[in-house]
């Protein structure tokens, strides 16, 4: 019945909204009066021509791979969780109480506190839009979206009012104690001899990150839960007369994911800034949905799509220093990418799937 | 609070809840016709940008006007033609376009003008002028009543106006009207308009350019309020607009009554910092998170349930 073979489907689809994307934004930049090779050239060598550059292409694919999971999962039950956003936010609050309230001894222990804080905030802010979504039938997109701006509110309530320490200009918590500071990626490297920049901010969390990404894949695939958030995202009639349980399946995909988003944390708020910070998410809560649409919310894609979008902002960065083109450029590709990806795969998919057909055919 | 303070705030509720009110309404047309659009922030903003930066070239606020609609009527086409014509994902396709114009209108202010993201300041003739009422002035002297005519009803920009119109207007597109009819059929149940020999396709699309060209004018009033352009200078109103729609559960005169309450909302967060009761103190970000949290309250269905128009979201497919 598959029009398509599946590897044409998980990969020419993809990459080939990508290039339509990339070919939009070079005309982007050259109706601005720039080179798009030579932005290109820029991008690359800024972004991984140095280890340095891989440092932070790194620090930012962190952060992508978490929030893609989290959209990901919500995905897989067909619940598009746009709060990201919010649950990272929140997620930052639970590390930083951990980090500042427990008197940690090492910096292993409080990183697994900051995890499992971080988890469980970013998830509590998942829970009352996943409740209402499975019991009232409230949309899950707009009470994520409004969770997100709530959260916001939260947080630059208790940084000016609550967190902020007495003398302090910045709405900012006080810096972390000395021991709760996470290893750079560079002395994670350097156990295996690989020499790496040691001034960038990509830290173990990254490690945490793929671990989270096959956790994800043995959940999804491998596991009974798995098998019922996904039987639930195909057909919710089919699943619920196969006996399971939409509201606990709905609770439960909606609980991962936000917790998947609350860790993105530990990348930000511990490992680089060492204080919660206003804006520490940065808009990674919505790459987390270009990242997902592209990585067709599997794992590995998800994975493979956060460096590149890792690379995205490093380069858009380097590109902002040396040329005339905003780091702006980044968002328009962002939204090319989940336009093309997400809303427009027919324009890709339906003539790829003719071309197929004419090539069974005239295979036959 | 004495009278005049009232009056004050009243008066900055209505300039405050009128881009909010013209963008809710272009919402309610796309959303009664099956399409969900929460890409209203993007198109304000794109509209915003383009009637700044026309404004400044030309000096007119007449073009800037036009150009900010034509901006948003580009977003919506792309909107329509991801969602009408691809079938595709309405919610995914609606946050490209935040995303679109975010970028894009960064991107091109700092090419156009080298401002940091920002345009030049509108001046003069290409911000709308304040209208003054007929006999604002002479009946000033008059108690209350004056004060009220005079402060409160009279002195506003012409989208002001235009967008206090727009509430009756719509009310009778969309209920008195065989356009209105079919629109409201489109979001209901398509497979019966379709029946009945009308394009399910045209109705949707023309309900999604009216909406662009709402958020046109909301755009370009912002705009023109601010005198310019600055970053991100919708500042979550789009979605401000949304929570309207919702609370007003997709009907006109309702909106009108929610974009007042949250326009009154942002007037209150803006001149005091922290409301103080007596027992508690309420601080600035419970007021600017209410809208929010009435939204959520409204949607949970225990204060009258919100239901949204019945194939909202859901792309038509003619044939199985």
């Amino acid at each position: 019945m598959n029009k398509m073979p599946v590897w044409a489907d998980v990969l020419l689809v993809p990459l080939i909204s990508l290039l339509i994307s990339f070919v939009i934004s070079g005309l982007v930049i050259l109706s601005i009066g720039e080179s798009p090779i030579e932005a290109m050239n820029y991008m690359v060598t800024g972004a991984l021509g140095s280890t340095y550059g891989w440092g932070y292409t790194l620090y930012y694919a962190t952060n992508f791979m978490f929030t893609g999971l989290a959209v990901s999962v919500a995905f897989h039950a067909s619940l598009f969780n746009i709060g990201c956003e919010g649950q990272a936010t929140l997620g930052g609050l639970g590390v930083a109480l951990v980090c500042l309230f427990v008197p940690w001894p090492h910096w292993s222990l409080a990183l697994l506190g900051a995890v499992v804080a971080g988890a469980a905030f970013g998830a509590a802010w998942a829970a009352l839009p996943a409740w209402l979504q499975a019991k009232r039938g409230s949309h899950i997109v707009i009470t994520t979206i409004m969770f997100n701006f709530i959260a916001a509110a939260l947080l630059n309530y208790l940084l000016v009012n609550v967190l902020r320490p007495e003398g302090n200009m910045d709405p900012a918590t006080a810096r972390f104690p000395e021991a709760t500071n996470l290893p750079g990626l560079h002395q994670v490297f350097g156990l295996i001899g690989i020499p790496f920049s040691a001034s960038t901010p990509a830290n173990i969390s990254f490690l945490i990150a793929l671990a989270c990404c096959g956790l994800v894949w043995v959940l999804l695939w491998h596991t009974r839960l798995g098998y019922q958030v996904r039987a639930f995202g195909k057909s919710e009639k089919a699943a619920v007369y196969a006996g399971i349980n939409p509201v606990k399946i709905t609770l439960c995909a909606m609980l991962i994911s936000g917790a998947l988003a609350g860790m993105m944390a530990v990348n930000t708020v511990q490992g680089e800034a060492n204080r919660l910070l206003l804006n520490s998410v940065e808009g990674a809560g919505f790459i987390g949905i270009a990242v997902a649409l592209m990585g067709r919310s599997h794992p590995v894609g998800v994975a493979l799509a956060a460096i590149l979008f890792g690379f995205l902002y490093q380069g858009g960065a380097e590109l902002a220093l040396w040329t005339k083109i905003p780091r702006e450029l980044i968002t328009v590709i962002q939204a090319l990418v989940i336009l093309f990806t997400g809303a427009m795969t027919d324009l890709v998919r339906k003539p790829l799937e003719y071309l197929f057909l004419m090539a069974r055919r005239g295979g036959k | 609070m004495d009278f005049a303070t009232i009056i004050q705030m009243l008066d900055s509720t209505v300039r405050l809840a009128t881009p909010l009110l013209l963008a809710c309404l272009a919402g309610l047309f796309s959303e009664r016709a099956g399409i969900f659009d929460i890409g209203l922030e993007g198109k304000m903003l794109a509209a915003a940008f383009a009637s700044a930066a026309i404004g400044v070239m030309t000096g007119s606020v007449w073009f800037g006007l036009l150009a900010g609609i034509a901006a948003s009527l580009m977003l919506s086409l792309i909107h329509g033609l991801a969602s009408i014509t691809f079938r595709g994902n309405q919610l995914i396709s609606g946050v490209a376009i935040n995303f679109l114009a975010s970028g894009l209108t960064v991107l091109l202010a700092q090419n156009w003008f080298g401002l940091g993201g920002r345009t030049p300041p509108l001046e003069g003739p290409s911000r709308f002028a304040e209208i003054t009422l007929p006999f604002a002035d002479g009946l000033r002297d008059v108690p209350v009543l004056g004060s009220i005519y005079g402060d409160l009803i009279s002195g506003h920009t012409l989208l002001v106006y235009v967008g206090m119109a727009m509430v009756p207007l719509t009310a009778w597109v969309l209920y008195a009207t065989r356009f209105g009819l079919r629109l409201r059929a489109v979001g209901e149940n398509p497979a019966a308009v379709d029946t009945a020999g009308v394009s399910v396709v045209a109705i949707r699309f023309a309900a999604v350019l009216i909406c662009g060209v709402l958020c046109g004018l909301a755009g370009a009033y912002l705009a023109s309020l601010a005198a310019g352009f600055g970053r991100e200078m919708t500042a979550g109103r789009g979605y401000i607009a949304l929570a309207a729609l919702i609370f007003a559960k997709w009907r006109p005169w309702y909106a009108l009554v929610a974009c007042l309450l949250f326009g009154f909302l942002d007037a209150v967060a803006i001149r005091y910092q922290n409301i103080d009761l007596g027992i508690l103190v309420l601080p600035v970000q419970f007021t600017q998170a209410l809208p929010y949290i009435l939204t959520v309250v409204i949607l949970a269905g225990f204060v009258g349930k919100a239901i949204p128009p019945r194939a909202g979201g859901e792309p038509y497919v003619k044939e199985r």
